[in-house]
């Protein structure tokens, strides 16, 4: 265990991103969200949660697959490079990780995506604990203990200082490269912190939300359920949702023409929209209900029943401060509660 | 004739023109004999209405250095009221890309009757040499169609 | 809230209307959605206060296609909303029965957020009972108190006035938000210099994340199909790209309502970065005013809106580089 002072802090970043890419959330316009660490960027560790997730770093809202050109009239195709340089992603959430975990679920299995298997496998993951949750957070749910988040580094700030301890390979090859910069430490403090923030994690309002009953087993049945007539009512069908969501892992692919070639390029997709899988059948979902029950089905019923029972929910709460209508997955869970007699 | 000034900054112009007037008022500028840079494009519309505010965005896109918008004189559109309408469109957009930065060089209208061949060819005279001050377009571009 | 309650239970049950649409507390203190009201039960959760900033008028278009009508509760600017829809045959004003709620300015819970206000458990002080000077936040973390203006809606510190632009009746009293001039942040910007402009919007657009939550929300967004959603349409509405596309965006989402905006703020209020997205409305608003007169689009259900309309002798657009 190491620790360093919070003054020191950009002392530490400008080690690292010396050597490597450095991705942490920095104040842009008042929103604080991950990006590349430049001398001055106004780094903001104090916020709780970036706008967008960090999935980012791994998986970009858009990324160029390929490019095709013309040359003495015949076509050549440059594939993207995959990322070969090593890089830092600092100051994720352990709901964030998780998100990470269940990227990995739909990426790193064959077929691998090997845009993104080359980003998993370069970056290191410097993880923070939450100092202060908020209401909207319920990682609790799902099993996540954001007061000892595990990656590649695990750091806690606490009055004014931040602690520092490796978890993996990775995180102590980074930890040697800044060992000037960190003194030991002891886990006393540590300690403290860890019971100070699960005290709090047991007072926010969602921590008791129940997931009971949400499982592969009951597919049909909360398929058909009469319930989302209701609930999508007040859905605008933007995608801030899915946008903002750390787990949500669907996109689109798709060609720009530069007016000397094309290139070929993948953005997220949401799928609120209603082009979404329109693709080649022209089959896709036609009304927003559908749509909007398709997110939380895939999120809580469909994802579990193919990967273990896991989640593509991971409590983050930011579907719930973005929403436009206020509407969001704990209004969805509890809902299907009120109405468990019924259904 | 050597090619010496190969890297010289040529513009490219996009000059939207409609059918009744402008077109052929470019057409009479080329019967006549009267030059114009080579710079310009010409792309033919049914009317100055019909240019809508995107098409412009479009061009710029799209690698345009600067856009022009040609139509009959108001008062003489064949359609009765068209450019009246294309008139206040354009002013607000021009308005817009000037307030987010966008030189207001860039762009123009001109009403240009088929009658008016001299000005037609003045006009893009005037419009290229304005353009040509201004330099590249690199605000509005987009960066993919760069390399 | 418990006049509005009882009046749209008396209208359900004599059978005047055969839905309510209004606001249905959340599972937050800050987070009631738009919701359907069509029993006496339903009502239960029904709740109207500061955090009611949605505007129904959206929801009329989809409400206009149901059976008979739709009472709807309406706040002073979400009426001139609906009367714009009304002028472009998107609402049915047979179908609905407008009450016209008081308004004391609407809360934006990110500026509390924003102030470091965090774990918030209740909040106190922003129901229309209240003064609503004052708003006690009772938080995880102990109480806090900040004042209610400094956390209002933008559009609420540009307010349009208390008057409702049409109704059927209306219920509650409002109050004058208005401390600052509506077209002020647009004339700081047109003073900048031209690469101070670009700066700005770069800077603001960056952070745009193509949601499309603006469009979807703006009651004057109404076509069925955008031309940003058609899969023939070369630049994907997905794409976020730091050089055009966002520019493209917002040009043309500000451009098709323009002339039809009524400045109801409801693009900035759900923006998830805080672009300021109605410094682009208000500039063409601002540049009707200028060019072809006062105009307020939603002030009435007749005239023509500027972009459909024409005089003989407007100004050329030359205007532009000839004012400097």
């Amino acid at each position: 265990m190491y620790k360093i002072a919070k003054e020191n802090l950009s002392a530490l970043f400008q080690a690292i991103a010396g050597e490597q890419e450095l991705y942490l959330p920095v104040n842009n316009n008042g929103q604080v969200n991950f990006a590349a660490w430049t001398e001055g960027a106004d780094v903001d560790l104090d916020t709780l949660k970036s706008v967008k997730s960090p999935k980012d770093a791994f998986f970009p809202q858009s990324e160029n697959l390929y490019t095709v050109k013309t040359e003495d009239k015949k076509l050549k195709v440059e594939p993207e490079a995959l990322k070969d340089q090593d890089f830092v992603v600092f100051g994720m959430k352990a709901c964030d990780v998780k998100g990470i975990e269940v990227l990995d679920k739909v990426f790193l299995v064959d077929p691998v995506d090997t845009f993104y298997a080359a980003r998993r496998k370069h970056g290191t993951i410097v993880v923070m604990a939450c100092h202060e949750p908020e209401e909207t957070c319920f990682c609790k749910v799902f099993g996540i203990d954001c007061a000892d988040p595990v990656a590649d580094v695990a750091t806690w700030m606490i009055d004014g200082e931040l602690y520092w301890k490796a978890l993996t390979e990775k995180g102590e090859a980074l930890t040697a490269k800044v060992a000037g910069l960190l003194t030991d430490a002891d886990e006393t403090k540590v300690e403290e912190e860890k019971k100070a923030i699960r005290a709090i994690v047991e007072k926010l309002p969602y921590s008791d939300l129940s997931l009971e009953g949400w499982n592969g087993d009951v597919l049909l049945e909360k398929f058909n359920s009469p319930i989302w007539e209701k609930l999508y009512k007040p859905c605008l069908a933007c995608g801030t949702c899915t946008f903002v969501c750390p787990t949500c892992q669907c996109y689109d692919i798709k060609d720009y023409n530069t007016g000397s070639g094309v290139q070929r390029y993948r953005c997220w997709d949401s799928c609120m929209y209603s082009d979404f899988t329109m693709m080649a059948h022209g089959n896709n979902r036609t009304s927003q209900m559908q749509r909007f029950r398709q997110r939380f089905m895939h999120k809580l019923v469909y994802f579990p029943a193919n990967n273990d029972g896991m989640y593509s929910c991971v409590g983050c709460g930011r579907c719930v401060e973005k929403c436009p209508s206020a509407l969001n997955i704990v209004k969805v869970v509890k809902a299907f509660e009120e109405q468990g007699g019924e259904n | 004739m050597s090619i010496e000034n190969n890297n010289e900054f040529r513009p490219k112009i996009v000059a939207f023109c409609c059918n009744w007037c402008s077109y052929a008022g470019a057409d009479l500028a080329g019967s006549s004999r009267l030059a114009y840079p080579a710079d310009v494009k010409i792309i033919r519309v049914p009317c100055s209405c019909r240019v809508n505010p995107m098409f412009i965005l479009r061009a710029f896109e799209k690698g345009a250095d600067g856009v022009i918008l040609c139509g009959c004189h108001p008062g003489d559109c064949h359609y009765t009221t068209g450019n009246y309408y294309a008139r206040r469109r354009m002013t607000l957009l021009f308005s817009m890309l000037d307030y987010i930065g966008v030189e207001n060089g860039r762009t123009r209208v001109e009403w240009v009757s088929a009658a008016e061949g001299v000005k037609f060819s003045q006009t893009m005279n005037e419009f290229v040499e304005k353009i040509h001050s201004l330099g590249k377009n690199v605000r509005l571009g987009d960066l993919r169609c760069k390399n | 809230m418990q006049e509005l309650v009882s009046r749209a239970k008396e209208l359900l049950a004599n059978g005047t209307v055969e839905r309510v649409l209004g606001w249905k507390a959340g599972d937050l203190p800050y987070n009631p959605e738009p919701a359907y009201f069509y029993v006496e039960e339903d009502f239960d959760n029904f709740v109207y206060n500061g955090f009611c900033g949605a505007n129904l008028s959206k929801y009329m278009i989809e409400a206009s296609k149901m059976e008979g009508k739709t009472l709807v509760f309406l706040k002073p600017c979400d009426t001139y909303s609906f009367n714009q829809l009304i002028k472009e045959h998107r609402v049915d004003r047979e179908k609905a029965y407008i009450i016209g709620v008081g308004c004391k300015g609407k809360l934006d819970i990110e500026k509390a957020k924003k102030a470091g206000i965090k774990g918030i458990e209740s909040v106190a002080g922003a129901d229309m009972s209240d003064a609503c000077d004052t708003l006690t936040f009772q938080t995880i973390y102990g109480e806090k108190t900040c004042a209610y203006a400094d956390v209002m809606l933008e559009r609420c510190h540009v307010c349009k006035g208390k008057e409702h632009v049409i109704s059927d009746e209306v219920i509650g009293e409002s109050n004058d938000t208005k401390d600052a001039e509506r077209f002020a942040e647009v004339e700081k910007i047109e003073a900048m210099s031209p690469e101070e402009k670009f700066a700005f919007f770069q800077k603001e657009l960056s952070k745009c994340i193509r949601c499309n939550a603006c469009r979807n929300v703006c009651p004057a967004c109404s076509c069925r199909k955008c031309v940003f959603d058609s899969t023939k349409f070369d630049s994907a509405q997905k794409a976020n790209v730091d050089s055009f596309e966002e520019k493209m965006f917002h040009v043309i989402r500000a451009f098709h309502v323009a002339g039809r905006c009524t400045d109801c703020g409801e693009c900035s209020r759900v923006c998830p970065q805080g672009i300021p997205l109605h410094l682009f409305n208000r500039k063409f608003i601002k540049d009707i005013n200028e060019f072809y007169g006062e105009y307020q689009a939603g002030a009435d259900t007749d005239s023509r809106g500027p972009l459909t309309n024409f005089t003989f002798d407007d100004v050329e657009p030359s205007i532009v580089t000839e004012r400097g």
